[in-house]
């Protein structure tokens, strides 16, 4: 297993630069994850790590050895890709096998070996099968296979569920989780859903436009964003922002939109009179009589246990997560307070959080 | 708009029942929702009302006239399929105004600009108007063929999976939209989906299939709350519901009949306990919660907790049913 650190990193294609001066440690057994949308430069880092791109500048070092001009082939390092790639005329076994007999590993050798990751990964009776007709999991769970049963010093997985339908997609989630619990391989995983990486992920690097705006732990990110796009790629559904322009200085403990008054925690930076947003989770509203703010019920989504509330206020639509046993009705007012210890207050300009009391004790990675 | 109504209607495909003896009634003014898997038979249904297929048993009526017989383009009926198909050559007001320029409808292109602004609104695609459809992201390209089904006033809108192919903010967005649209209007609704949340927080009534046959009809909170057996328990909930035998853990009750239990989050009640009979196995951060992955035995147990780190793989916790749904050993729910 081992240490992949990644210093100054860059990509460009002709003028357009996919990775930008990037620099981050991924960890021993780590599950670390690269999370943003289409174009942020993801893959692109994944594959640099891989040794399947080139990088224009910078180095990567594998357990502490350059290996940035490698081969692929000389890195040591497996992968998943999204569409599962078997050989298709053969079978679960030699599929698996498949990597080991390039290396020549001796017959007996490999037949323990593939033995192994099928029992890990609960495909025994499927051994003996042809591929063609197996199920997308049975199929991704046989190309993990192939890449676990080299060994290799790290896993590089790029959207390896993305092919699998919404319900499955969790369940081989947890799965995923478990066996890396199990095996601990380092392992770099790549994907646009944030469900995906919050399940799963020791850490995450949310990128956007090529750069590494945040790396920390899921729930660090989560409660800590730094960056309004980080706050808004996640979350189901992602933070909403309530604008506003009232000024701020620094150690005020509550915000002024445009005649409502809400508490926030103690800001450690001002901001002038200008561009602002008021960050707020679904799940950190509460709908009643009294609060905050006045509102008016827009749309509500019942999801079972919970249900989702669409609501208009004079400072822009909010989305809140509370419990179904609530009764709100579409054109309702309503009153709304909010969890003062969780808000956030964003400089949209800039895109930045400004620092408060909220960002003291964080254990950012 | 008008009352849609299937008939014990059978459709095979060579030895394939994909709908079998199906009766449904969609009132004037209804979203109706039919859930469940690739392969339950909803597809074939929506073709069935959209005469795209022909029964091989039973009738469907439109305001009590019967249309079995009556072939696509008299039914008066509107399809969104989950392929957003829209003319590339044309502009989006082309695309939306298509509808209206068939020469039989003859409605003047005076109407025809009005109607078109209207709808682009609903859909918010009035600034593009005059863009061309390939020049649009996916989202609006779903937005545009979703606004020029509405542009007509058909007897029912019938929608395939429409919002599949939509990345998760942008499906969250027009879930809402599209409920409200078909308020607005007043629309007849029938929605085909595999997304439980979809039919939950946008059917007037969910219709359940399980492999071609229609095995329940409801609001959402009653199939959410009352399913009639344990497969349609097994369509809702996140995470989605456990099943035990009723003597994996205590049960504060549960009718004489019972052989299997089904807990959602809110019927179970943890508490950490040393001695507790169950063992947290995974805990899966989701940011808003927590998904927590217990084993009670030989039984798994996953269950929603608030986040923050008080539980950990390997924890104990004691745990206690409340109130969970009860199935007999055929599968079909006790009444409490």
């Amino acid at each position: 297993m081992a240490e992949i650190e990644l210093q100054n990193i860059q990509k460009r294609f002709g003028d357009f630069t996919a990775v930008r001066e990037s620099s981050f440690t991924i960890r021993d057994g780590e599950f670390f994850v690269l999370l943003g949308p289409s174009g942020c430069g993801k893959t692109t880092t994944l594959r640099m790590i891989a040794g399947l791109e080139l990088p224009t500048g910078g180095r990567i070092l594998l357990d502490g050895e350059d290996v940035t001009y490698k081969r692929a082939s000389e890195r040591d390092i497996g992968f998943v890709f999204q569409l599962f790639a078997l050989y298709p005329h053969m079978n679960v076994h030699e599929n698996i096998a498949f990597p080991l007999r390039c290396q020549g590993v001796g017959r007996a050798e490999i037949k323990r070996r593939v033995a192994e990751v099928a029992e890990l990964l609960r495909i025994e009776h499927l051994l003996g099968r042809s591929v063609s007709g197996l199920s997308g999991g049975d199929s991704q769970r046989v190309a993990l296979g192939r890449a676990l049963v080299r060994r290799a010093k790290a896993c590089m997985m790029d959207e390896p569920l993305g092919a699998l339908d919404a319900e499955f997609r969790h369940l081989m989630c947890s799965e995923l989780h478990a066996l890396h619990d199990r095996i601990r391989a380092t392992t770099v995983y790549v994907t646009h859903d944030q469900t995906e990486a919050m399940a799963m992920a020791d850490r995450i690097a949310v990128m956007n436009h090529g750069v590494v705006a945040q790396i920390g732990s899921p729930q660090d990110i989560y409660d800590r964003p730094l960056a309004m796009h980080v706050a808004g790629f996640i979350g189901s559904p992602p933070m909403n922002f309530l604008r506003f322009t009232s000024g701020l200085a620094p150690g005020e403990q509550s915000v002024h939109m445009n005649g409502e008054t809400i508490r926030v925690p103690a800001l450690r930076q001002g901001a002038v009179e200008g561009e602002l947003a008021l960050g707020v989770r679904p799940e950190h509203v509460s709908i009643g009589d009294t609060g905050e703010m006045r509102g008016q019920v827009f749309g509500v989504e019942y999801m079972g246990t919970m249900q989702i509330v669409t609501i208009n206020t004079k400072h822009g639509q909010l989305k809140a997560r509370v419990p179904s046993r609530q009764r709100l009705h579409v054109g309702e007012a309503v009153a709304l307070a909010f969890d003062s210890e969780r808000l956030l207050v964003f400089d949209t300009v800039s895109g930045g959080a400004l620092q408060s009391r909220l960002f003291e004790g964080s254990a950012n990675g | 708009m008008a009352e849609v109504v299937v008939d014990r209607v059978t459709k095979r495909f060579g030895d394939v029942e994909a709908n079998r003896d199906i009766s449904l009634t969609v009132p004037n003014g209804e979203f109706m929702v039919l859930l469940g898997p690739t392969g339950a038979g909803k597809t074939t249904l929506l073709r069935l009302i959209a005469g795209l297929e022909r029964p091989d048993a039973g009738n469907i009526s439109f305001d009590e006239r019967i249309v079995t017989d009556d072939p696509p383009a008299q039914r008066n009926v509107s399809v969104v399929f989950q392929q957003y198909s829209l003319y590339p050559h044309l502009t989006v007001f082309d695309n939306l105004a298509f509808p209206l320029r068939a020469p039989a409808r003859r409605v003047p292109e005076i109407e025809i600009r009005r109607r078109v602004e209207e709808v682009a609104r609903l859909v918010r695609i009035d600034h593009k108007l005059t863009n061309s459809a390939v020049r649009l992201s996916g989202g609006e390209m779903q937005r545009v063929a979703i606004g020029r089904a509405l542009i007509r006033r058909p007897s029912i809108y019938l929608m395939d999976e429409p919002l599949s192919s939509l990345d998760a903010k942008l499906r969250a967005d027009l879930r809402v939209e599209l409920k409200h649209i078909q308020a607005d209007l007043g629309a007849t609704v029938l929605y085909v989906t595999h997304d439980q949340v979809e039919a939950l927080s946008m059917a007037s009534r969910i219709g359940i299939l399980e492999r071609g046959r229609l095995v329940q009809v409801g609001t959402p909170q009653e199939i959410y709350e009352r399913p009639a057996s344990m497969y349609v328990a097994g369509r809702l909930g996140i995470p989605p519901i456990n099943f035990l035998p009723v003597d994996a853990l205590p049960v504060d009750s549960a009718p004489s009949q019972t052989t299997i239990v089904g807990a959602r989050t809110e019927h179970i009640e943890l508490l950490p306990a040393i001695d507790g009979q169950a063992e947290v196995v995974l805990v899966e951060h989701l940011g808003g919660e927590d998904f927590l992955h217990l084993r009670v035995g030989e039984h798994k147990l996953v269950t929603l907790v608030p986040p923050g780190g008080h539980w950990h793989s390997g924890a104990r916790a004691r745990v206690r049913l409340c109130g969970p749904l009860c199935f007999d050993a055929a599968g079909k729910r006790l009444a409490a």
